[in-house]
């Protein structure tokens, strides 16, 4: 492989505390190094900005549910589906794109990670069969267990051993990375017409309350050591005077530790809490309420959240909390998929125009970006668009760019058809703060590589850490000063490395790479009652035989396994 | 106004997407400039030129241009479509998309034109001779939003969905349409001069339909509420009024249900 030596960029890494400063960094291998020989390729990065590559923490970029939204919205193609010159193949879609496009997209923004946010276990071997094909970009899998019978049978009893045996079960069956829990207890409630709404609704039939398997899941989580922490997408979302559920949630992690040989701090991470950070009794009088949220993130250090900012885009909303798709398409009458996923979870799609005319969309745009801004330890708040759910992930760059110029974002807010019930209703015109180059690099790089557990080799620019890195056309000493300019920055890398490879040059994707699958392979010790159950419900319920349940290697040929061992 | 006169030398193998044939993309341009755009056959990229012989000039805007096409467009889709202004006349028939998403100026078919015609159309006026295919006026496959506005004007037959998920605007069918009239209508009005086939009005939610003929099997959804006298495009009749799809959600102004309409010409 070739050496590389990128000379004077302004390097920003929180791993290392670099702030801006003047630094070459050398690349051999695939590895950042200390020095390389003479010899070493020369890319001039004066003038630019370099971090690591990004990590996405959670996004909805492969698998069924995915898919199903492609295939029912043949017009989020029809404007939007293009071939750039070069070795790119066509892409296609707006908020749902093809594998290619995602994986291209993602590298021009300077991205090399990518987490895939709900796997259906049932259906893993869709999922790994997209992310396979998904070029450029390292990919893993949350598989989904808050609505998994399983998991509640087990919770029930609090049976933390049997549930972390289970769990690790699934986890080398689909290939999963960790634990994903959409909308506990109510996905499955809603098979009787029944929802969740606060962590104590009972599921029915079950028994067991939303409060119990949340606790449940993070102590399995840390049983096993895994070096994700839960992944909750908590009850209630996207209602107004939701955000009393999400602080009850977020406090039963209150007195727990991390557990784990990953350097993971967090024992929670609540995802897109935009759609949870709602007060108000109804879509009149609703509020923003993320300085209550945030204060409450704020002092509780074993927490890690993600934004799940609004685009003000026409989208596509997908995800397992099956009754809220329901709610959604009896407000906006478009059309609606469902699908239930046997002993598991289920999935619900429905088109979404957040139109920018609208007080109570600009409101959810401007709760997204006080979430961030409210933060006080940007290695604990990542940046998402819960894509598609928000707003599609190319839109990156634009939500940096609100974030790091006030101008920018007021000019919007101030434009606003609504402008004064969206000031009215949220706190975002009083905020000053702009989050820095350095603050992005947290919480796009160094953050969630920690929260994902891949901090070792991720999501900085240490000596030994993996040769992935964004270069950007962004002078620090010149910031551009127009939205339109910062999203051109972010969206087009001067150069993306991935694995020490150059894979996208002015925007242009001029290498395919070496895409890893990331999965967790968790060892416990023998667990009968957890085999004999498995082979029953199989029996009983599913609809495939046990056999056929599993992941083959050849679906994910390029895997990245990472170890634990749970049997001490 | 200047005119462009366009002319077709060499007939397609494949089907031609003409999507710079209308009048915002000629708007400014001389014959040599035009007979440079681009147009897809197949995966390949060619140019106008190619295939047709340009004459003329093209106005400074659209509004300001007019495009004659003569010869055998069979094999041409997207003529005129998402044109904003000016005037564009094809002496021949044509295939998919003809004045799909226009939003303004005068289109006139003096053929037939394929399926997929006038789909989301904004604005304007778009006029066939001959007879249409399926789907006019409607949506986009997969999406909600049909024709918004504008006046769709068929001489002849059109066929089967009609209409789709119609949201506002005019269209007069002076022939017959075949089945799935105006599915998911939500507003705008179509007027059928001749007879309809079956399913019309299907999960309508609001919106007119006007049947001068026959209705060959009626929806169970449709309730006759009344006899109104009426002037519908120039033909004064008394009507039998339905209202439905009364399966379908329907919105309420001033605490009154507003229903589709069916007129019925007696």
């Amino acid at each position: 492989m070739s050496e590389f030596i990128i000379k004077n960029g302004h390097v920003f890494d929180p791993v290392q505390g670099i702030k801006g400063d003047k630094k070459d960094i050398a690349v051999k291998d695939g590895k950042i190094i200390e020095s390389v020989s003479s010899g070493a390729r020369v890319i001039n990065a004066a003038g630019k900005t370099v971090m690591a590559g990004a990590l996405e923490i959670h996004a909805h970029v492969a698998g069924p549910k995915v898919n199903a939204g492609r295939w029912y919205r043949p017009e989020d193609k029809h404007f939007d589906s293009h071939k750039k010159p070069g070795m790119t193949r066509i892409e296609g879609g707006k908020s749902i794109p093809t594998v290619f496009k995602t994986g291209y997209e993602y590298a021009r923004m300077g991205f090399t990670f990518a987490m895939e946010a709900a796997m259906p276990p049932l259906y893993a071997r869709h999922v790994h069969e997209e992310i396979h094909d998904t070029p450029i970009i390292d990919e893993a899998a949350l598989p989904v267990f808050g609505n998994n019978w399983f998991i509640l049978e087990y919770l029930k009893n609090h049976e933390v051993e049997n549930t972390a045996a289970y769990i690790a079960w699934v986890l080398r069956q689909t290939k999963g990375y960790g634990i994903k829990c959409v909308n506990p207890g109510g996905t499955e409630a809603w098979a009787w017409g029944l929802n969740c709404l606060t962590i104590h609704d009972p599921v029915p039939y079950f028994e067991i309350t939303p409060a119990e398997i949340i606790k449940g899941l993070i102590e399995a989580n840390e049983y096993l050591g895994l070096p994700h922490s839960m992944h909750l997408h908590q009850n209630d979302l996207g209602n107004p005077g939701n955000y009393k559920t999400t602080i009850d949630s977020l406090k039963l992690a209150e007195g727990m530790t991390a557990k784990n040989n990953f350097g993971r701090e967090q024992v929670l991470h609540s995802t897109h809490i935009q759609f949870h950070s709602y007060g108000g009794t109804n879509w009149g009088d609703f509020e923003s309420k993320a300085k209550e949220v945030m204060d409450y993130v704020n002092k509780q250090k074993n927490l890690t959240i993600d934004t799940g900012n609004v685009t003000l885009d026409e989208t596509t909303t997908m995800t397992a909390d099956g009754p809220f798709e329901h709610h959604l398409h009896g407000l906006n009458h478009l059309k609606w998929f469902n699908v239930d996923v046997e002993l598991e979870t289920a999935a619900g799609i429905v088109p979404f125009i957040y139109d920018p005319s609208n007080a109570v969309f600009c409101s959810q745009w401007a709760v997204g970006l006080e979430i961030p801004l409210y933060a006080k330890d940007p290695m604990r708040c990542f940046i998402t668009t819960d894509h598609p759910n928000a707003g599609p992930f190319t839109r990156y760059p634009r939500v940096y760019s609100w974030l790091m110029s006030k101008k920018v974002r007021d000019e919007l807010l101030n434009g606003f058809k609504k402008a004064a019930k969206v000031i009215g209703a949220t706190t975002l015109a009083n905020i000053d703060r702009e989050i820095t180059l350095y603050e992005l690099a947290a919480m796009t790089r160094a953050g969630p590589a920690k929260a994902l557990g891949l901090m070792k080799d991720y999501g900085g620019l240490k000596a030994g850490m993996n040769a992935d890195i964004a270069i950007y056309n962004i002078n620090p000493d010149k910031f551009p000063s127009t939205g339109p300019e910062i999203e051109k920055a972010f969206a087009n890398v001067a150069y993306l490395f991935k694995d020490g490879k150059i894979c996208v040059e002015e925007g242009k994707v001029m290498d395919m790479g070496h895409k890893k699958t990331f999965w967790v392979d968790a060892k416990v010790k023998e667990n009968k009652q957890v085999a004999h159950d498995v082979k029953e419900k199989f029996l009983r319920y599913y609809s495939i035989n046990e056999n056929n349940y599993s992941v083959p290697e050849s679906y994910a040929p390029h895997q990245h396994i990472i170890a634990v061992d749970a049997t001490q | 106004m200047n005119t462009v006169t366009l002319t077709v030398k060499n007939t397609p193998e494949l089907f031609l997407e003409c999507e710079n044939v209308n009048p915002d993309a000629f708007a400014g341009k001389k014959a040599a400039d035009i007979a440079k755009l681009g147009a897809f056959q197949g995966k390949e990229i060619t140019t106008l030129g190619d295939y047709f012989t340009i004459a003329g000039e093209a106005g400074a805007t659209a509004a300001d241009t007019k495009i004659v096409i003569n010869g055998d467009c069979t094999k041409m889709k997207y003529i005129g479509a998402k044109m904003n202004a000016g005037e564009v006349i094809v002496n021949s028939t044509c295939d998919m998309y003809t004045g799909s998403w226009m939003s303004g100026g005068k289109l006139l078919v003096k053929g037939n034109v394929h399926s997929f015609c006038g789909l989301a159309m904004k604005g304007g006026e778009f006029t066939i001779e001959g007879n249409a295919g399926n789907y006019l006026g409607a949506a986009y496959r997969g999406d909600w939003r049909g024709m918004s506005g504008g006046v769709l004007r068929v001489k002849g037959n059109a066929g089967s969905d009609v209409g789709t998920f119609m949201i506002g605007g005019e269209m007069i069918i002076e022939g017959d349409v075949d089945i799935h009239l105006g599915t998911h209508m939500e507003g705008g009005r179509i007027i059928v001069k001749g007879n309809a086939n079956r399913r019309v009005g299907g999960q309508v939610v609001k919106g007119e339909i006007y049947i001068f003929g026959k209705i060959n099997v009626m929806m169970p959804g449709y309730k006759q509420v009344g006899e109104v006298s009426l002037d519908v495009d120039g033909t004064k009749a008394k009507f039998a009024e339905y209202i439905g799809d009364i399966g379908e959600r329907h919105p309420k102004r001033k605490g009154e249900t507003v229903y589709g309409k069916l007129y019925m010409k007696q």
